[in-house]
Order: structure tokens, then C-alpha cells, then sequence
């Protein structure tokens, strides 16, 4: 080797200054509002170290009540969601079913559909005034009430059970017949077969929607605030803390936020464990062949099927009536009418065109950042890309509030005051709801050939050139599954945005949510329905342009 | 365009050893250069240093007197073949042909012409508007070379461009690359490991292992005079003996008492009794009544041949992985070997090769690493 001169020659390129970049965006807005939240839970009003906060939190039972909430919400919320969607998930994966595509878009509605919606209609059909309960009330029979912490059960089931059904549909998926055949062969019953072969091998699957369940039960916010009447748990207990210190001080709203933090972070180690460890990788050569049902079993099969889908519909369904209904004060009156409408139209242009330029530049921005830290993890790793892929792991579960009240402590005071502007309120949409098309965009990567760009580099086409002109292009149709989610989970977002706005930055769902509060429901339903609605087309263009690609979550 | 390449050395931050430790070659002007060996010997490692995909720790190569190592891949004007093709997928069959030429502008018309012209001589203008992912391997290997070849580059290189086609269309298209090779006139570095694909379209073959190159030469040459132990086994098939050198002036060669060869080609600076090694080809030797003697193991008919796995009894035969073989031409066959029978043979003295002891270098006249 004496001839040999070693060149260790590193000249930062493209990608180092792009990563490098998006880097120094996230530890702005992300984590240093992270750091800024834990020091602000230590301190006292005037900023002395502290930890009186936590003595507060842990010696009121008023505290330790919400915390006991959330846990309990959450835990009921994933076993419930778990009985739902997994025999669910299960029959549609391995029977034929009439109507499955259709099926399978309107749970995803029911999941992707403003958070509160749910909770709100099914105030106006089971609340005190509702129509459901009204007629009841004719014949005698009374309800149990939708207020309070059962009625915020039923709500979050209907809404999260369609994780477990998509992530175990999915799963179910990847299974190969073969590895079934091979159990039935061995004298595998169907029974047996299900407990021996399919359950173990989706069984970290169902650990990770379950987390997943868990977590978004607990962050909720629209249904609790909607619905809670006095109950409160972690996330509406933080926003309310910070609403109630006087002059901005926030320093217990932020040791409520760290509690949730921490769990939050167990819980994401948790996932990403039980993702890593258990999981194997399979990729079905042959997919499993679906059955046909028996007669008995179909009829059974269908039945509880489409109940609980047609039960997941009802509140959609019931907005979209009551938004054509003709209203008197506060009271609905039989007939049609456009009046809440133009109530929307005329009054509330501000909201509706703020949601949708906001949800534009975010997504945009969104789809540019994750192709473009996707290819550089993918072809060019280096220490800024782990960071990066591990950092934006954290908003994926953070729950919105938390994630509204870092950036609002963060950014109220100088050298940098950006509450109140439309840009904390995008860059809070961003952060959000980046890893859904970062996934999405990171696994389609890991599929294109290093040789197509080389090909393209080969023929005179810069590297970075490349990029653009062909990587990205091949990109796009696995990135787009990924930005579909982040679009609609955007235009819905709701617990983030209530931190952070205010009347010149408000958005379709906190709209919907003040006029909820005020109950005028007519206009409430009109920009609801306007909401689903666009949530809806989205989802429709999706499965159109994408023919049968499954949306990943 | 001449390559030349001086002292290259390539080293991936992981591997322990060098990957390829020194390297020197020149490769003339318009011929195909075919670089082959088993694999992980380097072969991909040293194209993608050629192309710039791969980073080059020592030495330095030209492009006709021109240092290359600091130029970035999109200069060099380079053609690359691809194992996978990788043709634009969102591209149709004529904008990927474009797509180089696009890079460096060409005018509208100039394109056209060329466009069209090559995709005539590479027989695909049928489907010049068809998106590739319908198109065949056979038509997509040729998209990719016509997109190579478009764009006049200084150097074609291709890895491997055949080896995901099946064994029919193999051969059709390595014809088709050779034609093509020799019209445009390129040079061009060709890697794969298939030897056979090597001795037929190269007018030079490197045989390397470990990053090493063993020799360099025409495809007859090293069929017929391999520089080392290593050339002759790799390509196509020796069995290898000990032997001694019986008489330096009289050119004779020991395998046991009843076979001594005489071997006219047999270098001066050998000296008598010095230990050396003797490689046959299968088909090197004629039946005698003494001489080596074998017992046939099995016999396989092969069609023009009949091939018999057999163990030389009295002489000092290399254990090899395989088993020793012979091949009989089946027009001369008059009667086929029974199994375990004892037979003798006499290899022919003109064509078998002579090796040091240790294997490393030939002991023929005028054989040398870089013919
Ligand atoms: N990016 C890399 N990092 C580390 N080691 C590598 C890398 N690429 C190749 N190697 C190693 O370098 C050696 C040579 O690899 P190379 O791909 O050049 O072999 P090859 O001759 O093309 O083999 P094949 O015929 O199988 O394609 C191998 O041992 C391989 O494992
Ligand atoms: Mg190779």
C-alpha cells in the first residue's frame, strides 16, 4: 500500500446542507420548545427552580382524577377498539365481502373525520334535546346519558377501532397462504389454525394499534371538551391550566404537558420495541385466497359487520341532515333550507379559507421535506438523517395539545414572537402530521433502484437534478398514500390549532368546535359538513388515483 | 478513448482488507475489455470507480492521458449498461433514448435523427411510444443500451447487462452487443462472470481474484496458455498434476515412470528435479497402453461429448473441489468406458501447460500476466 495515497475527502454536498437545514427547522420548533417545556415545568412564577408543580399535580385529587381518566378512557377505549376491529379485520381479510371497498372508506371516514364530529352528533340524537331521546322520552324510556366519561367511551371506540382494522388487514395481508396451507395440511382446524398460526404472527401487529389506540384516547381533545361536562382529563386539564393562569404564566400547564410527555415517550420506546422485536418481516408471495362464507355464518358475518359500520356512519349522516335544516333560535324545525349555509358563506369565509391555504402550504411543504429526507436516510445516512427520522418520531404520538402548548410558550416572547401569526399555527400543522408522509415516502424509497438514478447520473444529469427529474417523480405515487393521511388529518386537526389560534387565525374546526360550545348547531353542521365533505372527495380521489393501493398508516 | 488505470486501490470502510489492493491496466482504444472473475472479486467495484459511483483511494486512471478521479460521474460522458436495466419506468421507450441527449442539449432535429437511428440498429422503433414496463427483458436491455450508446460516450461500461436474461436470449444478445460494439466503434468495459459470454465477445479478457488481476489477454490465449493455476481452472476445466523436471535441455516433463513428456515450449531457466505442475484439459490426451492410469467413477453424456468423472491411481493428481474429468469427443468415441474400469492416457505434449509448484506462474514460453 506504500503507493497508495489515502483520500479522506469530505466535501459537504446537497443533501449534507438539505438535511442540515431541516435539522435546524426541527430543533427550533421542535425541540427546543421540548426543552423549553420541561424547564417551564420545573420552575416557579418567577423562575426559580422548583417542583412544585408536580407536588400540585400529585397531592390534588382534582389532578389525579384526570389522570385516572385518561388512563381509564384509554385502557377501555383499546380493549373495546380490539374486540371491534380485530374480528373485523379478520372476516374481511379472509371472506369475500360484498361492498368491501366501500366498506373500507367509510371506516376510514369515521377515523379521518373532524375529532369531535362524532361527539356532537351524538349529542343532538342521545343528548338532553336529542331527537333519539325526545322520542324516547314520548314512549317513556329513558337513556343513559352521552354526557360524561361512558359517553366519551362510546364515542372514541367508534372513531379508533378502525386502527386495529387497518393495521391488522394489513398485516393479515402479508400473510402468506402458503405458511395457512402448511397448517392445514399439518391437520390445522380452522380454529386451531387461528389461534396457532394467524394470531401469532399479527400478534405484534395488534400490540402496535393498541398502542396507537391508547395513545390517541388519551390525547383526545374535541370529545372530551365536547362531552366531557366537567370531567376532565390530561389534554383538556392542560389547555385550561394555561387559560386560567393569568399574565401567560404556563409553568404548571407545562409540568401537566410533561406528565403527558413522559408517558407519551414511554409509550412511543413501547411501540417502537414491540414493532422492532416482535415483528416478522413477511411479504406475501401469494396472498391468502378468500372464502366464501357459509350460509349461516354470512348472514351472522354481515349483520355485525355492517351495524357497526352503519353505526359509525350515523353522526355523519346525522350532520349532513341537520345542516339542510331549517333553524328557529337555537331549535331544529322539520323542513329544508340552505340558511345555515349562508350563514357559513356570509360570516364565515375567514375559517374557511384559512384552513384550506394553511392545509396547502403545510402539505406542500410536508410532501417537499419527506421526499426529500427520505432519499437522503435511503442513499445518503449520516447522523443528521437519524436525527432527524428519530425526532419526527415524537409528534407522531405527542398529543396536539402538548405539542400547541410547547410552541406557545416557546414563541410569545422575544427574540422570536410568532403566537398569534399564521405561520406557528402552519408550522404546528407541519411538525403534526409530517410522519405520516415521512413513512410513507422513507418505505417507497427502500424500493427504487440505486441504478435508475446512477443510469440518470450516467447520462450527463447532476445528482441533484437527478432528484428531482426522476427519483422524485418515481416517488410520488408511494409518497402520495402518506400526504392523502397528512392532508386529512391537517384539515381535521383540531388540538394543536386550539392552542395557538386566535380570531385572525381560526380554522374550520376550531369553528365548528366555538359553535358547538354555543350550540348553534345548524352552522356547527354546515361547517362540519363542509369539512367532511372535503375530507371525503380527498379520500375518493385517493383510492381513484391510486387504483388498489392500500393507505398506510 | 484509451483507459488507463495506475495503481488503483479501493478500500469500503467496513471491509477489513483492501478490496482491490494495486491495480494497473490499460484498455485500447475501441476494444471490448471484459473483466471476469468469481464473484466479490472486485469486477462491479472497479466499473463503478471507472464511472465515479465509486470512490477511488490511491492510484489514479485516464481517459486518454486525462486524470478522472475528481470528475463527477454526470462529466465523464459515459454510457452505462445496467443488470436491471433500470430504465426510466415513467419514461416511454423514445424519452428514455432522449433523456441523455436532453442533458446535453441537443437540437431538436440533431435528437430526432439520432434518436430514430439508434433505436433502427438496436431493433426496438416499433416500440419507441410504448411505456417500458410491458416490454420484454430482451427489449429493455436493449432500450438500455441504446440509451447509452445515444449519447456517443467516451466509454460504454455494462455490468452484467445479460444475466437476467434467460439462456437463449443470452446469446442472441450478446451478438447483438458485440455487432453493435464493433459498428459504433466504443470502447468498452465488460463485466460478468459467465465464461463462456467472456471468451466469445471480448477481444481481451482480465481475469481477476481478490482484486487482483491474473491476467490479461486474448480469449484464446487464455484459454490455451493461462498464466497461472488459477486462469486454467477457472476457465473452463484443468486437471492439475505434480511432475518433475526430468531433463532441462531435452524439455522433459515427469508424471510417473510411464509418462514422460517431452514439451518443446517449455521455458530454459527451469532446472531438473525442480517440482512443477502440469495442466490438461479434459480433451488433451490420447489412450495408451502405459501411462497414467484411471479409474472412471461415472460417466455423463453430454451429447458431442461423453464426460467421465474419474481418479488418476498412479500419478500425483491436485485434489480439487471438483473431481478430476475427462471429455471424449463423441465422433471419435469408439466404445463407452464402463464404470471402474482402468484405463491409461497419454496427455499431448503440445498442449498441456506448466506451472511452478506453487501454481503462480506459467513455466511456457512466452505466457505472461499482462500478454
Ligand atoms: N458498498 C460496499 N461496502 C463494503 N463492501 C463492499 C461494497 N460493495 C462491494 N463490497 C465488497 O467488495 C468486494 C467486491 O465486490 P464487487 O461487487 O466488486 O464484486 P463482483 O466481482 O462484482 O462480484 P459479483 O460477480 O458477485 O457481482 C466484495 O467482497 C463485496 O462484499
Ligand atoms: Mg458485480
Amino acid at each position: 500500500m506504500d503507493k497508495a495515497r489515502i483520500r479522506v475527502k469530505w466535501k459537504p454536498d446537497f443533501w449534507f446542507w438539505t438535511t442540515l437545514a431541516i435539522t435546524l427547522v426541527l430543533i427550533l420548533f421542535l425541540v427546543y420548545p421540548l426543552i423549553t417545556l420541561f424547564v417551564r415545568a420545573f420552575q416557579s412564577s418567577t423562575g426559580e427552580f422548583t417542583l412544585a408543580n408536580f407536588e400540585k399535580f400529585f397531592t390534588h385529587a382534582y389532578y389525579m382524577r384526570g389522570l385516572y381518566n385518561a388512563m381509564f378512557i384509554g385502557v377501555v377505549v383499546t380493549v373495546f377498539s380490539i374486540i371491534i376491529g380485530a374480528p373485523m379485520a379478520y372476516l374481511m381479510a379472509m371472506y369475500r365481502f360484498k361492498g368491501q371497498r366501500m366498506l373500507d372508506i367509510l371506516i376510514i371516514i369515521a377515523l379521518l373525520s373532524p375529532p369531535f364530529i362524532g361527539a356532537y352528533s351524538w349529542i343532538l340524537l342521545l343528548g338532553r334535546n336529542g331527537f333519539i331521546s325526545n322520542m324516547l322520552k314520548v314512549v317513556g324510556i329513558k337513556l343513559p346519558s352521552i354526557y360524561g366519561i361512558p359517553g366519551i367511551i362510546f364515542v372514541l371506540i367508534l372513531r379508533f377501532y378502525p386502527y386495529v382494522y387497518i393495521y391488522m388487514k394489513g398485516a393479515l395481508q402479508k400473510i402468506d397462504a402458503s405458511l395457512i396451507e402448511a397448517a392445514e395440511s399439518m391437520g390445522c382446524g380452522p380454529v386451531k389454525k387461528l389461534f396457532t398460526v394467524v394470531l401469532p404472527l399479527i400478534l405484534p401487529t395488534i400490540l402496535a394499534a393498541a398502542i396507537m389506540v391508547f395513545m390517541s384516547a388519551i390525547g383526545d381533545f374535541g370529545t372530551i371538551m365536547v362531552l366531557g361536562e366537567g370531567a376532565q382529563v390530561l389534554s383538556t386539564m392542560v389547555y385550561k391550566e394555561y387559560i386560567n393562569e393569568v399574565g401567560g404564566n404556563s409553568n404548571f400547564a407545562s409540568a401537566i404537558s410533561l406528565i403527558m410527555g413522559i408517558m407519551t415517550l414511554v409509550f412511543l420506546f413501547a411501540q417502537n420495541y414491540v414493532i422492532n422485536k416482535r415483528s416478522y418481516t413477511m411479504n406475501a408471495l401469494k396472498p391468502i385466497r378468500k372464502s366464501n362464507f357459509s350460509k349461516g355464518m354470512g348472514i351472522l358475518a354481515y349483520a355485525a359487520v355492517y351495524a357497526i359500520i352503519i353505526i359509525s356512519m350515523i353522526p355523519h349522516v346525522t350532520i349532513l341532515v341537520t345542516s339542510f335544516l331549517p333553524v328557529e333560535g337555537k331549535m331544529f324545525r322539520a323542513g329544508f333550507s340552505l340558511a345555515s349555509y349562508q350563514t357559513v358563506f356570509s360570516m364565515l369565509g375567514r375559517p374557511i379559507k384559512n384552513t384550506f391555504v394553511y392545509c396547502f402550504i403545510a402539505i406542500v411543504v410536508i410532501v417537499i421535506v419527506s421526499m426529500l429526507v427520505a432519499y437522503a436516510s435511503v442513499r445518503k445516512p449520516n447522523a443528521l438523517t437519524h436525527f432527524i427520522n428519530g425526532v419526527t418520531m415524537v409528534p407522531y404520538i405527542l398529543p396536539g395539545a402538548v405539542l400547541g402548548l410547547t410552541l406557545l410558550i416557546s414563541f410569545n416572547r422575544d427574540p422570536l414572537v410568532l403566537i398569534g401569526t399564521s405561520t406557528i399555527i402552519i408550522i404546528a400543522l407541519i411538525i403534526r402530521r409530517l410522519p405520516y408522509t415521512l413513512r410513507s415516502a422513507t418505505a417507497i424509497m427502500y424500493q427504487l433502484s440505486p441504478s435508475v438514478d446512477e443510469a440518470a447520473i450516467s447520462l450527463g444529469c447532476g445528482p441533484v437534478r437527478t432528484f428531482f427529474k426522476v427519483t422524485a417523480r418515481l416517488m410520488l405515487p408511494g409518497v402520495f398514500s402518506g400526504a392523502i393521511l397528512s392532508w386529512v388529518t391537517i384539515l381535521n386537526e383540531l388540538s394543536a390549532s386550539f392552542m395557538l389560534y386566535n380570531s385572525k387565525t381560526i380554522t374550520m374546526s376550531v369553528t365548528v368546535y366555538q359553535y358547538v360550545a354555543r350550540t348553534e348547531f345548524g352552522t356547527a353542521a354546515a361547517l362540519a359538513s363542509i369539512l367532511t365533505l372535503t375530507t371525503i372527495i380527498s379520500l375518493i380521489i385517493f383510492y381513484t388515483m391510486s387504483g388498489d393501493r392500500e393507505m398506510s398508516l | 478513448m484509451e483507459i488507463r488505470a495506475e495503481h488503483v486501490v479501493k478500500i469500503y470502510e467496513d471491509a477489513p482488507t483492501p478490496t482491490i489492493p494495486d491495480l494497473s491496466l490499460t484498455i485500447k482504444d475501441g476494444e471490448l475489455f471484459t473483466l471476469l472473475g468469481p464473484s466479490g472479486c472486485g469486477k462491479t467495484t472497479l466499473l463503478r470507480i471507472f464511472a465515479g459511483f465509486n470512490t477511488l483511494e490511491g492510484g489514479e486512471f485516464y481517459f486518454d492521458d486525462r486524470p478522472m478521479s475528481s470528475v463527477p460521474p454526470q462529466k465523464r460522458n459515459i454510457g452505462m449498461v445496467f443488470q436491471n436495466y433500470a430504465i426510466f419506468p415513467h419514461l416511454n421507450v423514445r424519452e428514455n433514448v432522449e433523456f441523455g441527449l436532453k442533458m446535453r442539449k441537443t437540437p431538436a432535429d440533431e435528437m430526432k435523427r439520432r434518436v430514430d437511428e439508434i433505436l433502427k440498429t438496436c431493433k426496438i422503433e416499433e416500440y419507441a411510444d410504448r411505456l417500458p414496463d410491458r416490454l420484454s427483458g430482451g427489449q429493455q436491455q436493449r432500450i438500455a443500451l441504446a440509451r447509452a450508446i445515444v449519447i456517443n460516450p467516451g466509454v460504454l461500461l455494462m455490468d452484467e447487462p445479460l444475466s437476467n436474461l434467460d439462456a437463449k436470449l443470452r446469446i442472441e444478445m450478446r451478438t447483438t452487443v458485440r455487432e453493435l460494439q464493433k459498428q459504433v466503434g466504443i470502447t468498452t468495459v465488460y463485466v460478468t462472470h459467465d465464461q463462456e459470454e467472456a471468451l466469445s465477445i471480448s477481444d481481451r479478457i482480465a481475469v481477476m481474484k481478490l482484486g487482483v488481476i491474473q491476467q490479461i489477454n486474448n480469449p484464446m490465449d487464455i484459454y490455451l496458455r493461462p498464466y497461472n493455476t488459477f486462469v486454467a481452472s477457472f476457465i473452463g476445466f484443468s486437471n492439475l498434476f505434480y511432475g518433475t523436471v526430468e531433463s532441462v535441455e531435452g524439455k522433459t516433463v515427469k508424471l510417473n515412470d510411464d509418462c514422460i513428456l517431452t514439451i518443446p515450449e517449455l521455458v530454459d531457466d527451469v532446472v531438473a528435479g525442480q517440482r512443477v505442475i502440469v495442466s490438461m484439459r479434459p480433451n488433451e490426451f490420447t489412450y495408451a497402453e502405459k501411462g497414467l492410469g484411471m479409474r472412471v467413477i461415472s460417466s455423463t453424456f453430454l451429447g458431442q461429448n461423453m464426460c467421465y468423472k474419474v481418479e488418476f491411481i498412479d500419478s500425483e493428481a491436485l485434489e480439487l473441489e471438483d473431481e478430476n474429468e475427462i471429455d471424449e469427443p463423441m465422433n471419435y468415441l469408439q466404445r463407452r468406458l464402463a464404470d471402474n474400469e482402468v484405463v491409461h492416457i497419454i496427455p499431448m505434449a503440445d498442449k498441456v501447460n506448466v506451472f511452478t509448484e506453487d501454481g503462480e506462474q506459467s513455466l511456457i514460453k512466452g505466457v505472461t500476466r499482462n500478454g
